[in-house]
């Protein structure tokens, strides 16, 4: 083992992951973050802390896992490359390596557009290609970016996200394993709804052996409402939201479509599951922390093991 | 070449205040070709404020003058007898025209009516697109000839993003993704191996994060 990560040590004994996610609030009251922490403990096995998620500032997510970590929960700390250059992202790995922080997740981050302050320059020094080698070089050579050594490594589990729904669909595949070449040891990828093109992803994962390299936590989220499912697929880039899905929730009332929601999710998963080369699941219940415990339930998850 | 687009009148108007004495000064060079301040546009330009302080009672002087080059000193110089008829110039040129002409004439005020956008191409007549952002070490040829840096929203030297859907970018369903194109390019002509392989951190140095930049040939100097 290179860290002392839980989700690098559930992986190695070859249990099937679950990692779910929790935001940070906008503001500084750190009950926000314990109260979505206490719903997640003892049913997933790490948490994801995002990262000023699309580009809302928000309590940092460096704060937010130390809170997480000191309730005894395992964080996965989110960083992205659109707000800080590589003297700073080296640095709060430093930061992350001394709080005891595990893992780490590198993304590029979606652009501020998205946000509350679209007027804000954004930074984009490296990728998040860039970002997987960085923290690799730091861990595994003890060196900074710029090629002086490191006293006191950062001991991170590396992860990163995957897309298998965005475009050019044949080069999904390659980019992941360009993410494997930088050292990427996990992917949790974006919501699956659209299996039969997940499963021509992973059958192009396979191909590559990537699977065997990296773990692949397979991404899921339950929709809440019909209203939803019709948002994410017109309004979120990259995600593949099927027509029959929205039909399966608009076929229900309105007062049991969140019911219908989870039922889904749980169908999901467990058709996932059955996926060769899938390690493992990522729940993002977004402001839903209060689900997912049943969910992972109902999928047959629990009890995680010790 | 250099794109701009010109100021609001309203804001030309307030930056102007109370001046009504005005050299509307064009470029014959990049800014004539995307329409913004050549001869043509200080004519339009020119009679606006003409227009304006006419129908407001007031008494001005509005002459307009359009210079090869405001980037070259011996042009900005030969019109010195002009310029002091004026209290103010208004610039049609780029920001680095605007520049040069206020360093000559310093204290003169100089005004840009012009805001520089973007190195880039004419895609067809008055459509312009970004390029290039002058980042001093050129990688096009690992690219299939498109540049991430100017033309993915977050510069992504190992694209696409995720937000990449229907060849277009996530920020703007008006805008291709750099990397689809790249992809498409490197597919085209057979290099899809480049696609593999990573490119390592950039070094910004050579580009605007080295500080302002300057370029000195010996082998040219008089």
């Amino acid at each position: 083992m290179k860290t002392n990560s839980r989700i690098e040590k559930l992986l190695g004994q070859g249990a099937f992951v679950v990692t779910s996610e929790c935001g940070p609030p906008r503001g500084a009251d750190p009950e926000v973050i314990r109260r979505k922490g206490e719903l997640l403990r003892g049913v997933v096995d790490a948490v994801n802390v995002t990262d000023n998620q699309t580009s809302v500032v928000r309590m940092s997510s460096l704060s937010a896992a130390v809170i997480l970590k000191g309730m005894g929960l395992e964080p996965v700390l989110q960083m992205v490359c659109r707000d800080r250059n590589r003297i700073a992202l080296q640095s709060d790995l430093l930061g992350a390596g001394a709080l005891g922080i595990s893992n780490v997740l590198c993304l590029s981050g979606d652009h501020q557009k998205f946000g509350d302050h679209p007027q804000a320059k954004n930074v984009y020094d490296i990728d998040s290609i860039q970002l997987i080698q960085t923290v690799c070089r730091m861990r595994d050579e003890g060196k900074f970016l710029g090629g002086e050594e490191i006293k006191g490594k950062p001991a991170l589990f590396v992860g990163a996200a995957a897309n298998p729904f965005a475009d050019p669909f044949e080069i999904r595949a390659a980019r992941l394993g360009k993410k494997v070449k930088a050292g990427c040891e996990f992917v949790q990828t974006q919501c699956i709804y659209n299996i039969e093109r997940f499963r021509r992803w992973m059958e192009m994962v396979r191909e590559r052996g990537l699977h065997e390299r990296c773990a692949i936590l397979a991404g899921v989220t339950p929709f809440k409402t019909a209203g939803m499912a019709n948002y994410m697929k017109k309004n979120v880039p990259g995600m593949d939201v099927p027509d029959e899905m929205i039909s399966r929730m608009k076929g229900v009332p309105k007062e049991k479509q969140a019911e219908e929601g989870i039922r889904i999710c749980v169908e999901t998963i467990a058709e996932l599951r059955e996926i060769p080369g899938v390690r493992g699941i990522h729940l993002m219940a977004i402001e839903w922390e209060d689900r997912v415990a049943e969910i992972v339930k109902a999928a047959g998850l629990l009890p995680r093991p010790e | 070449m250099i794109v701009g687009n010109r100021k609001e009148f309203g804001e030309i108007l307030e930056k102007l205040g109370t001046a009504r004495r005005v050299l509307v000064l064009g470029c014959n060079e990049c800014v004539t070709v995307c329409g913004v301040g050549g001869e043509r546009e200080v004519g339009v330009l020119a009679s606006e404020l003409r227009l304006y302080w006419q129908k407001e009672g007031q008494d001005f002087a509005v002459k307009e003058h359009t210079l090869e080059r405001q980037c070259d000193y011996e042009y900005i110089d030969a019109i010195r007898p002009l310029t002091g008829e004026y209290d103010v110039i208004l610039s049609m040129a780029c920001g680095a025209g605007v520049q040069y002409v206020a360093e000559a004439y310093k204290p003169r005020l100089v005004i840009p009516a012009v805001n520089t956008t973007f190195l880039g191409v004419t895609l067809e007549q008055g459509v312009w697109s970004e390029r290039c952002q002058g980042c001093g070490s050129c990688i096009v040829d690992m690219t299939g000839g498109v540049c991430p840096i100017a033309r993915c929203a977050k510069s992504l030297l190992n694209g696409p993003c995720g937000g990449s859907s229907g060849g277009k970018c996530e920020i703007d369903r008006d805008t291709d993704c750099a990397w689809q194109l790249i992809v498409d390019r490197l597919t085209e002509s057979g290099q899809m191996e480049r696609y593999e392989e990573i490119q390592p951190v950039k070094d910004w140095r050579t580009g605007r994060d080295g500080g302002p930049r300057k370029r000195v040939r010996e082998d040219l100097k008089l």
